[in-house]
């Protein structure tokens, strides 16, 4: 009796509209991630002056499916030595907190799932509770070079996350809200990005090396370590590390995107005929593209540092510029330079 | 829904997992129910209508103090596991206990998640006093000043110390 009148009061039309939403955004971002992975091999094609993928389907679009479809057909392998239980809890966890992330990404004026307000912060629990995924992967596994990638892992994302947190407060301090939404309806007059070129900087640099691709893969450099955390991974567990990493570019892609892009708003140089003539979903759909587009423009060009020379570059170039955009935009916001939203009256 | 109910339902998990840390032998397995802990303490916070303060628990404690606890646990192996198979052996017959109760407590949590997401729409209703960044912040810098001090000397000796550790005293190459 207790328990169908909570259950009741819980599940009314607009829980369950919610519930749809997420079903659908679901949907729509894992075939999306899953496409990432040709449209990556065949741009790097491109730029190498090769053609890629170009066999399965017209233009090769269906290469993920054959990759897929291979994939699942493998043996779902666990060594006998591994801790079988975490083994197959890491690849879970990785993939989760990457998609619980992309619960407070606002995808167009309408369409989002919550408007936490305290969107942003709960963006940065959800990467830091990801390396968690790759340390037990690692540590599940009891392999040696699993273990070191693993190690890497911990050290690089706990220190990148440091930075990703201070460049992120510049906007904060201008939008004066926690909230994604309302950060996207502050850069109305103007996108972040103008003011917070450094703080947009440091957060892509901290981006690249939280979702740990080229040229900070130190966690699986395959010429180091075979293939770090998920060396003993294959089948659908290996394919969740992979989901989640594609999941990860395009979440830091979408993240930058709302914080320093505008999110969905048309730019402002265009006339209003012509911006309100196209969705803001597109708008938004467009700019993440053209941010993952430059990702793998970054795999294909830079060379992967040594781990000493990453953590180097970490503590002592990202930190200092991060605090330094820090102290700068509340200075100038203090002094009245830049102008923000709310409490400028006190 | 009142916001006593999902509140006491976190809490009562938070109790649950702390209890697990302290009678538990294994060191990294408490440290898993530990993080389960301070995620739920996090959800706790939230219900109680702070929801910068549960943010912070979240990203600094169960995000980056406990992934070096677990670390450091992982690293020196405190396990005293010589033999990696005899992981299997200890692993067949009681992996379920071992892993289940934290996986468990978390998929609540998970589902506590789920109903905060859902219903945060209308969510100003989870407390009548929500505390925000700013009012922690006025906080911190009006009364609490001296605290925040004295916490920040704290944390500079502790990076004096950790530089004199890791500093070595005889020149040479390393790595």
């Amino acid at each position: 009796m207790m328990g169908s009148l909570v259950l009741a009061s819980v599940i009314n039309s607009v829980v369950l509209f919610k519930l749809l939403e997420i079903a659908v955004i679901l949907a729509l971002l894992i075939p999306i991630a899953a496409m990432l992975v040709w449209v990556e091999r065949r741009m790097i094609g491109i730029w190498q002056d090769r053609l890629g993928p170009n066999r399965v389907g017209p233009g090769g679009i269906l290469q993920s499916l054959a990759d897929l479809l291979k994939i699942l057909g493998k043996d779902e392998f666990t060594p006998s030595f591994a801790d079988r239980f975490i083994f197959i809890l890491a690849p879970i966890i990785a993939a989760v907190t990457v998609l619980m992330s992309f619960v407070v990404i606002p995808f167009s004026d309408s369409i989002g799932v919550s408007d936490l307000n305290i969107g942003v912060l709960f963006f940065l629990a959800m990467t830091s509770l990801a390396v968690y995924g790759v340390v037990l992967a690692g540590w599940a596994s009891k392999n040696k070079y699993a273990l070191l990638g693993s190690m890497r892992a911990a050290a690089q994302t706990i220190s990148y996350e440091v930075f990703m947190g201070l460049s992120v407060m510049g906007v904060v301090l201008i939008s004066g809200s926690f909230n994604l939404r309302e950060i996207v309806i502050a850069q109305q007059n103007g996108w972040f990005i103008n003011s917070q070129f450094i703080g947009f900087v440091v957060f892509l640099i901290a981006g690249i090396a939280e979702s740990h691709r080229l040229p900070f893969d130190l966690p699986e450099a395959e010429t180091e370590l075979t293939a770090g955390f998920h060396t003993e991974y294959s089948g659908l567990k290996f394919a969740l590390f992979f989901l989640g990493e594609y999941l990860g570019v395009t979440l830091i892609s979408a993240m930058s995107v709302t914080l320093f892009f505008g999110g969905y708003l048309a730019p402002g140089f265009l006339p209003d005929s012509i911006a309100n003539f196209i969705p803001p979903l597109v708008w938004f759909i467009g700019k993440v593209m053209v941010l993952i587009m430059f990702f793998i423009l970054l795999r294909t060009s830079l060379p992967r540092p040594r781990f000493d020379q990453l953590l180097a570059f970490g503590w002592k170039v990202m930190l200092p510029l991060a605090l330094f955009n820090l102290l700068l935009t509340a200075v100038l916001r203090l002094t009245g330079v830049i102008s923000g939203t709310g409490d400028l009256h006190g | 829904m009142t916001v006593e109910v999902p509140f006491y339902f976190a809490a009562v998990i938070a109790i649950f997992a702390s209890l697990r840390v302290v009678t538990g032998s294994n060191a990294i397995h408490s440290l898993l129910y530990l993080v389960v802990s301070l995620l739920a303490v996090a959800v706790c916070f939230y219900f109680l209508g702070a929801p910068f303060a549960a943010g912070l628990e979240v990203i600094v404690y169960a995000g980056a103090i406990l992934v070096l606890f677990v670390f450091a646990a992982m690293m020196f192996d405190l396990q005293g596991d010589v033999d990696p198979v005899n992981f299997r052996q200890q692993g067949k017959s009681n992996w379920l206990s071992i892993w289940f109760g934290p996986c468990l407590l978390a998929t609540l949590l998970l589902v506590e998640l789920i109903y905060i997401i859902t219903s945060s729409d209308n969510g100003q209703k989870f407390a009548s006093n929500l505390v925000d960044a700013k009012a922690v912040g006025i906080l911190l810098y009006g009364p609490y000043l001296l605290a925040v001090e004295i916490a920040s000397f704290l944390l500079l000796a502790g990076l004096v110390g950790g530089y004199h550790f890791a500093k070595d005293d005889a020149p040479g190459d390393h790595l």
